[in-house]
C-alpha cells in the first residue's frame, strides 16, 4: 500500500477518472441479485406450497426481532451504545412470564377473581396480564442497569460503554445460570395460552392433534397472527409517541444533539432512562411470544436473536424506526428463505452479506438519514 | 538494571513458593478430579454428571472409602471448549496431582484431555463422550489409560435402525441433524448407513444449527416428505422445540432419538409417541437402579424442592464412578497401570447395565429403549449386543 | 472445603512475577546498549525456560498447567496486540480479529497435518497461493491507483477475480509440483529425504508465517469493502464475519473441501510443536514489528486517522489505505497467534472459534487501554493467568458449586474496572521499548513533542 501512496503522490495528473470502472461493481452485485431471484423464482414454481409456509415461518420470525429491534435502534439511536444486554433483557422477558405462569399462575386469575367469566375473556385478559408483567419488569431492569452501568460511563469513552455492556450481558447470562436464579437447564415453556393451527387447503380449517393436513395445504398458527398484530400494533404506537408526544420530541431532540437538548431545559436523563424502558419493555413482550412461539427458554436464549435484530436495527438504518421494522422483515425472509433453498448453516452468513452489501450501497441503511459530519 | 533485580526476586520468591507447595499434601486419600462443562454453553450436562460422580464418590465414602481410603472429589469447570478443558486438566494433574478423571462430557472438550492425560498415564474415564476419537487416536492405536462408560454412535445408530424396521415397522425415515454438533452427527450418520444397509429408505436429510428455535421450514419438508419415521438425534432441548411444532404441524410420523432426549426437562406431552435408546430407564426394578434413583432424589433436588430424577448423565457419571472405584480396589492400588489393567478385564454391574470393555476401550453393554407416551417414559425393551 | 492461604498467596506471586517478567522484557529491550539488549532477552527467555525444565522434587518449577497458561497468554496477546493497532491506534471498532485467529490455526494446522501425513503438496500450494495472491493483490494495487475515485465495489470485484485465478493457479502448480518433488519431501510411505524433526519444525515456523499471510489477505478482501462502512458498522460487519468463518469451520469437511479438518468434530492430530522458544520468538516478533510500525511515519498517519479523519485527508493522507494497512497488519498478528495456538493444543474445535468468546481481545484491549501496547501485553498475560489460573485454583477450593461463580465473577471485575478506570489499566503509558524513542535533539522547542513515551490518548 506504500506503493500506491507515492505513486499518486507523483503523478496526480495521468490519473483517470474510476467512475468509467463502476460498472464493474454493478455488474458483481447484478449478478449476484440475478442469482438469489433466479433461485427464488425456481423455487416457486417448484412447489409453490413450501415456499409460501417458508415465507409464512419467516415472517414470524421476523416479526419477532423487528420488538428486539426497535429497543435496539432507540438505545443506539439515543446513547450511540450496541447495547449488548438487551437479548439477556430479552431473554429474562421470557423467564419472568415462564415464573408468573407456573409459580403464580398468574395467566388464570381473572377465573380465580370472577369464576364465571367465559374461557376465552379469561385467557385474553390473563395472557395480557402477563405480557404486562413482563413488559414492566424488563422496563424496570433496564432502567436499573441504565443507571447503575452506563449512566456513570456517559462522559468516558464510548468504548468504556461497550465492554460494560458485554459485562452486563455476561453477567445477566451467567447470573440467570446459577442455580437458584434460573439454573442452566433447557426449561420446556409452559404457555398460558394454547397454540392452534388451521390449515388452508379448500378454506380454513383447524389442524387436529394426530392427523396430517392433506399435501399441498399451507399451516399457520394463532402465535404467528398474534406476533404479527403485536408487532405492527407496537411499531405504529412508538411511530406515534416519537412523532407526536412532548416525550418523543425530546427523544429526537436527545437524539439528535445531547448537549443542545440539555440547554434546551431537557433532562436527559430521564429521557435517556425512559428510552431505555420503552425499548425494554418491547423486548420483553418480544421475549414472552417467542417463548410461546418456540417454547423452550433457557439462560442463554437471547444471545443470538439480539444480535440478528441488532443487525436489523442496523439494515433498516439505525435510529429510524420504520427502518427496524423492515430490516426485521428482511432478515426473517432471508433466514427463512436461506434455510430452505440453500442451506441452514449457510443463513447468518447470507444474513450478514445482504447487510454488507445494503450498506455499501446506502451506508446508513435502508432508512437512515444521511449522517452528519462528526466534529 | 532494576528491573533485573524485580524480575529475579519475583522468579526466587515463585520458585521457593511453589516448591513449598508440591512438598506439601499428598496423605492416605485418592483425589478424584471431575471434569465437567459447569459454565458454557451446556452447564446442564455438566450438573447432572458432577451430581452422578459425586453420588458414586459418596457411596463410596460412607462404606470407608476404597481400601481404607477416602476419595476427595475435585470439581474443575471444564465449559465443553478445548482450551479451558486442557487447562483443567493441566491444573488437576500437575497441580493436585491426581491420577483418575472423571470426565468431560462433551467429545470435543474429551480428545485434548485423553490426549494429555494418556501421555502422562493418568487415568480418564469419560462418562458421555461417544466420539471414537476420544478412545482412540488418529492412527488407530488406543490410548492406553482412557475408557468410557457410555456405548459409542455406531452400535447406537445400529440399534435404532434395527427397532425403526423391526418393531415399528418404518420403510422410509426423514433423518435432521446439527452438523455442528459431533455427538449429533455421529449418530445420524451411523444411523443412517445401519438403516440403509438394512433396507430402509432415507426420503430426506436437513441441517440445522444448534442455536436455531425456529424448525418450521424443515418441517414443512417433512410435511411433504411424508416419511414413516423422523430421526432426530439431538439433545432435548432441541427435541422439544422440534416436536411441538410438528405437532402443531399436524406431522403425525413418529420421532426416534437417541441419549441425548433423556432429561426430566423433556416435554413428553410434545414428544408423544417418540421413541429413544438410552443407556437405561429410571423405571428398572433392578436394586441397584432403584437404589441409585431413590438416593440420587435425597440428595439432589429441582427449584421446586422436588426430588430430581437422574438423567442418563448422571446415571453414566455414576457408573463410571464406580467403575473406577471398583477397579481400583479390585487392583488393589492407585498405580494407574495396574487399575488400567483391570479395567480392560472388568465385568461390572451397572445402572445402564453390564459392562466390559473390548480392545478399543469402548463398553460393551446393552442399550435400552424407551417410549414416550401419555405424558410419561415408559420402558420398551432391551436390546443386546 | 476451605480457601487455601498458601494457593491465594501463590497465585498472587506467580501473577506478580509475570507481571515483572513483562516489565523486565521491555526494560531490557529499550536498553541503549545492543549488547544488554539481546542478553537481556536470552537471559529473561532463560529464566521461563530453565523454570520449565528444571525440576524441583518430581515437578518442574513451571508445571504444564502454568506453561498452558503461558502460552495462551503468548497468542491471545498477539492477537490482542493486533486488534489494537486496528482498534487502539487506528480507530477502527473490530470484533473479526477471532475469526482471523481461527483461520490462522487452521490454516497452519492444515499444512503441518498433511505434511506429518506425506503430504507436502499441501505446504506447496498453501505457500505458493500466499505468494501469489499477494503478488495479485499488490500489482493489482499498483495498477487500480492509477484511478482517482474508484468505487469501492469494481475494485472488490476485480480483487476478487484476481485472487480466485491466483487461488485456481496456485492449486494446480502445486499439485504438478508436488510428485516432482515427491522424492525429495517423501511421501507417507517413502520418507523422502527432508523428511526429518528439524524438517517439521522448519514445516511448522513456515506454516505459521503462511497462515498468518493468509489471514493477512483475507483481511484483505473482507476489509477493502466494510472498512468504508465506518465504526460500529464496520463492528457488527466483522463479527458476522466470524459468525461466517465459524459456520465454514463447522461445515469444512462438507461445504469446503478439508475433510482432514472433521468440521464439528474437532480436527485431530496436529503435531504439537509449539515450545516456549517458538512462544516466545513469535510474540517478541509481533510487539517489535507492532512498536515499529506505531513509531514510524506510518504509524503517526495511522493515528492521526483515528484522531481526525477530515484533517488527515486534508494533510494528504489516503485514510482508506491506511485504514485498510492497519487492518491487514492486525489480521496478520492475529493468523500468527493462531497458528501458534494450534500446535499448542494439538486439537481444534469450532467451539473455540465461537464469537462470543471472540469477545476476549477486545477486552483484553480495553482493560489494557486502547492505544497502549504496554497495556495489551500487560493485560494479555494478566487476564489468561487470573481467570483461567487463579480463579480456577481457588475456585475448585471452595467447594463443588463454587466453579459455576467463575462466570459470574468475571463480568463484575469488568463493570467494576470500567466503573473505576475507564481508560483501562495503563491509559496510555508505555514501559521501557514501547515508549516514543525520544529522536536526538536537533534544537528547537522540545515541549512542543509533548512527553515522552506517551501517545496521546483516544479522545
Amino acid at each position: 500500500m506504500q506503493q500506491a501512496n507515492t505513486s499518486q503522490r507523483s503523478v496526480p495528473a495521468t490519473r483517470k477518472s474510476g467512475a468509467r470502472l463502476a460498472w464493474i461493481g454493478r455488474a458483481f452485485l447484478l449478478a449476484l441479485a440475478l442469482f438469489a431471484v433466479i433461485v427464488l423464482v425456481r423455487s416457486f414454481f417448484d412447489n409453490p406450497q413450501l415456499f409460501a409456509q417458508i415465507v409464512i415461518s419467516g415472517l414470524q420470525l421476523g416479526f419477532v426481532y423487528a420488538l428486539i429491534a426497535l429497543g435496539y435502534t432507540m438505545v443506539y439511536g439515543i446513547v450511540k451504545l450496541i447495547n449488548f444486554a438487551h437479548g439477556d433483557v430479552f431473554m429474562a422477558g421470557a423467564f419472568v412470564s415462564f415464573f408468573a405462569v407456573t409459580r403464580f399462575q398468574l395467566h388464570l386469575w381473572p377465573a380465580m377473581v370472577f369464576p364465571n367469566l367465559p374461557p376465552i375473556v379469561v385467557t385474553v385478559v390473563g395472557s395480557i396480564t402477563v405480557i404486562l408483567l413482563s413488559m414492566a419488569v424488563c422496563a424496570l431492569m433496564a432502567v436499573t442497569i441504565e443507571r447503575v452501568a452506563y449512566k456513570p460511563l456517559r462522559t468516558a469513552p464510548r468504548i468504556a460503554a461497550l465492554i460494560t455492556a458485554i459485562g452486563v450481558s455476561f453477567f445477566l447470562e451467567y447470573f440467570g445460570a446459577l442455580n437458584f436464579v434460573f439454573s442452566p437447564r433447557f426449561i420446556p415453556y409452559q404457555r398460558p395460552f394454547d397454540v392452534v393451527t388451521w390449515y388452508i387447503f379448500d378454506g380454513i380449517h383447524q389442524v387436529m392433534p394426530g392427523q396430517n393436513p392433506p399435501q399441498g395445504s399451507i399451516t399457520f398458527s394463532n402465535i404467528a397472527i398474534i406476533i404479527m398484530v403485536v408487532s405492527i400494533l407496537m411499531q405504529l404506537s412508538l411511530q406515534f409517541l416519537v412523532r407526536r408526544t412532548r416525550i418523543g420530541k425530546a427523544m429526537r431532540a436527545t437524539a439528535f444533539d445531547k448537549q443542545a437538548a440539555q440547554l434546551m431545559g431537557i433532562n436527559v436523563d430521564r429521557v435517556i432512562s425512559i428510552t431505555f424502558a420503552i425499548g425494554s419493555a418491547f423486548a420483553g413482550l418480544g421475549g414472552v411470544l417467542y417463548a410461546i412461539a418456540y417454547p423452550s427458554i433457557n439462560t442463554l436464549l437471547g444471545v443470538l436473536p439480539g444480535l440478528k435484530a441488532f443487525v436489523a436495527a442496523v439494515l433498516g438504518g439505525i435510529g429510524s424506526i420504520p427502518g427496524a421494522f423492515v430490516g426485521a422483515l428482511i432478515m426473517g425472509q432471508a433466514e427463512a428463505l436461506t434455510a430452505g433453498y440453500i442451506s441452514t448453516p449457510m443463513r447468518d452468513a447470507i444474513a450478514f452479506t445482504i447487510l454488507i452489501v445494503v450498506l455499501l450501497v446506502r451506508p446508513t441503511g435502508i432508512f437512515g438519514e444521511p449522517e452528519k459530519e462528526k466534529a | 538494571m532494576r528491573a533485573f533485580k524485580i524480575t529475579s526476586l519475583f522468579a526466587l520468591a515463585a520458585i521457593a513458593v511453589s516448591a513449598c507447595a508440591s512438598a506439601g499434601g499428598t496423605g492416605g486419600d485418592i483425589k478424584v478430579a471431575i471434569l465437567a462443562p459447569l459454565s458454557g454453553p451446556v452447564p446442564t450436562f455438566g450438573v447432572s454428571t458432577r451430581d452422578g460422580a459425586l453420588q458414586a464418590i459418596d457411596e463410596w465414602n460412607a462404606k470407608g472409602g476404597i481400601n481404607g481410603q477416602k476419595i476427595v472429589p475435585i470439581v474443575e469447570d471444564s465449559q465443553c471448549t478445548p482450551d479451558p478443558a486442557l487447562n483443567a486438566a493441566h491444573k488437576v494433574i500437575d497441580q493436585d496431582k491426581v491420577s483418575f478423571i472423571i470426565g468431560e462430557v462433551c467429545s470435543k472438550a474429551s480428545i485434548p484431555i485423553s490426549d494429555y492425560a494418556n501421555s502422562k498415564k493418568i487415568i480418564e474415564m469419560s462418562p458421555t463422550s461417544t466420539a471414537t476419537g476420544v478412545t482412540v487416536d488418529q492412527n488407530g492405536k488406543v490410548k492406553d489409560y482412557i475408557f468410557r462408560a457410555c456405548f459409542i454412535d455406531p452400535f447406537q445408530g445400529k440399534v435404532a435402525a434395527k427397532f425403526a424396521l423391526g418393531t415399528l415397522k418404518a420403510q422410509t425415515a426423514f433423518i435432521m441433524l446439527d452438523q455442528s454438533n459431533d455427538y449429533v452427527k455421529g449418530l445420524a450418520e451411523a444411523f443412517e448407513q445401519a438403516y440403509t444397509a438394512a433396507g430402509g429408505k432415507v426420503v430426506g436429510k436437513e441441517n440445522y444449527t444448534g442455536k436455531d428455535t425456529d424448525f418450521s421450514t424443515i418441517l414443512a419438508k417433512v410435511a411433504d416428505a411424508k416419511p414413516g419415521l423422523v430421526y432426530l438425534p439431538d439433545y432435548y432441548n432441541i427435541v422439544n422445540l422440534v416436536t411441538k411444532q410438528a405437532k402443531e404441524k399436524g406431522i403425525t410420523a413418529p420421532f426416534m432419538g437417541g441419549d441425548g432426549w433423556d432429561s426430566p426437562d423433556l416435554d413428553t406431552k410434545a414428544a408423544d409417541g417418540g421413541y429413544y435408546t438410552n443407556h437405561y430407564s429410571p423405571e428398572d426394578t433392578r436394586p441397584e437402579v432403584v437404589n441409585f434413583v431413590k438416593a440420587y432424589g435425597v440428595k439432589y433436588k429441582d427449584d421446586k424442592g422436588q426430588p430430581k430424577t437422574p438423567d442418563a448423565l448422571a446415571a453414566l457419571a455414576y457408573d463410571a464412578g464406580n467403575l473406577l472405584f471398583t477397579a481400583i480396589k479390585d487392583a488393589g492400588s492407585t498405580d494407574t497401570t495396574k487399575v488400567r489393567d483391570t479395567l480392560t478385564k472388568i465385568s461390572f454391574d451397572g445402572i445402564s447395565g453390564k459392562i466390559t470393555y473390548d480392545a478399543d476401550h469402548n463398553p460393551v453393554k446393552s442399550a435400552t429403549i424407551l417410549h414416550v407416551t401419555g405424558g410419561k417414559v415408559v420402558f420398551d425393551s432391551v436390546v443386546n449386543p | 472445603m476451605e480457601l487455601d492461604p498458601l494457593s491465594l498467596l501463590i497465585s498472587i506471586v506467580k501473577i506478580a512475577a509475570v507481571m515483572a517478567w513483562v516489565y523486565g522484557l521491555l526494560r531490557v529491550m529499550g536498553h541503549a546498549s545492543k549488547w544488554v539488549k539481546i542478553g537481556g532477552i536470552i537471559a529473561l527467555f532463560a529464566v521461563v525456560q530453565l523454570a520449565i525444565s528444571i525440576n524441583v522434587g518430581d515437578s518442574p518449577i513451571l508445571n504444564n498447567f502454568d506453561t498452558g497458561l503461558l502460552f495462551q497468554a503468548c497468542t491471545i496477546t498477539m492477537v490482542s496486540l493486533g486488534l489494537n493497532l486496528i482498534y487502539g491506534f487506528n480507530g477502527q471498532f473490530s470484533l473479526g480479529q477471532w475469526g482471523f485467529y481461527g483461520i490462522g490455526a487452521y490454516a497452519a494446522a492444515d499444512i503441518t497435518y498433511r505434511w506429518t501425513n506425506g503430504d507436502a503438496a499441501g505446504l506447496l500450494v498453501a505457500g505458493i497461493g500466499v505468494i501469489l495472491i499477494g503478488v495479485v493483490i499488490l500489482g493489482l494495487n499498483r495498477f487500480l491507483s492509477r484511478y482517482r475515485g474508484l468505487p469501492v465495489l469494481s475494485a472488490f470485484t476485480l480483487y476478487l477475480i484476481g485472487v480466485i485465478i491466483a487461488g485456481v493457479a496456485a492449486y494446480y502448480i502445486g499439485a504438478t509440483l508436488g510428485p516432482m518433488l515427491a522424492p525429495l519431501f517423501g511421501t507417507s510411505d517413502v520418507p523422502g529425504i527432508l523428511r526429518s524433526d528439524l524438517a517439521l519444525q522448519v514445516v511448522f515456523v513456515l506454516a505459521v508465517f503462511i497462515a498468518g499471510a493468509f489471514a493477512a489477505e483475507v483481511a484483505f478482501l473482507f476489509g477493502l469493502p466494510v472498512l468504508t462502512l465506518g465504526s460500529d458498522y464496520f463492528g457488527i460487519a466483522s463479527l458476522g464475519f466470524v459468525i461466517v468463518v465459524n459456520t465454514l469451520m463447522v461445515n469444512s469437511d462438507t461445504i469446503l473441501p478439508f475433510p482432514e479438518m472433521k468440521g464439528g468434530r474437532g480436527m485431530v492430530g496436529i503435531p504439537q510443536v509449539t515450545t516456549w522458544f517458538y512462544a516466545f520468538f513469535f510474540l517478541l516478533l509481533v510487539i517489535v514489528v507492532m512498536r515499529n510500525i506505531i513509531h514510524s511515519s506510518t504509524g503517526r498517519a495511522i493515528l492521526s486517522v483515528r484522531e481526525d479523519e477530515t484533517a488527515s485527508k486534508a494533510m494528504g493522507i489516503n485514510i482508506a489505505n491506511y485504514k485498510l494497512l492497519s487492518f491487514v497488519t492486525g489480521s496478520l498478528f492475529a493468523g500468527l497467534g493462531g497458528g501458534v495456538y494450534a500446535h499448542y493444543i494439538g486439537f481444534l474445535s469450532p467451539g473455540t472459534f465461537d464469537f462470543l468468546i471472540g469477545f476476549n481481545p477486545l477486552i483484553i484491549v480495553v482493560f489494557g487501554g486502547l492505544g497502549s501496547m504496554t497495556g495489551t501485553l500487560v493485560a494479555g498475560f494478566f487476564w489468561m493467568f487470573f481467570l483461567e489460573g487463579m480463579l480456577r485454583v481457588l475456585l475448585g477450593q471452595l467447594g463443588t458449586e463454587a466453579p459455576t461463580w467463575r462466570f459470574v465473577l468475571y463480568p463484575i471485575t469488568l463493570l467494576l474496572m470500567m466503573l473505576v478506570r475507564p481508560k483501562g489499566l495503563l491509559g496510555s503509558v508505555e514501559w521501557g521499548f514501547l515508549k516514543r524513542p525520544v529522536a536526538p535533539r536537533r534544537g528547537g522547542n522540545d515541549s512542543a513533542r509533548g512527553p515522552a513515551g506517551v501517545v496521546p490518548a483516544l479522545k
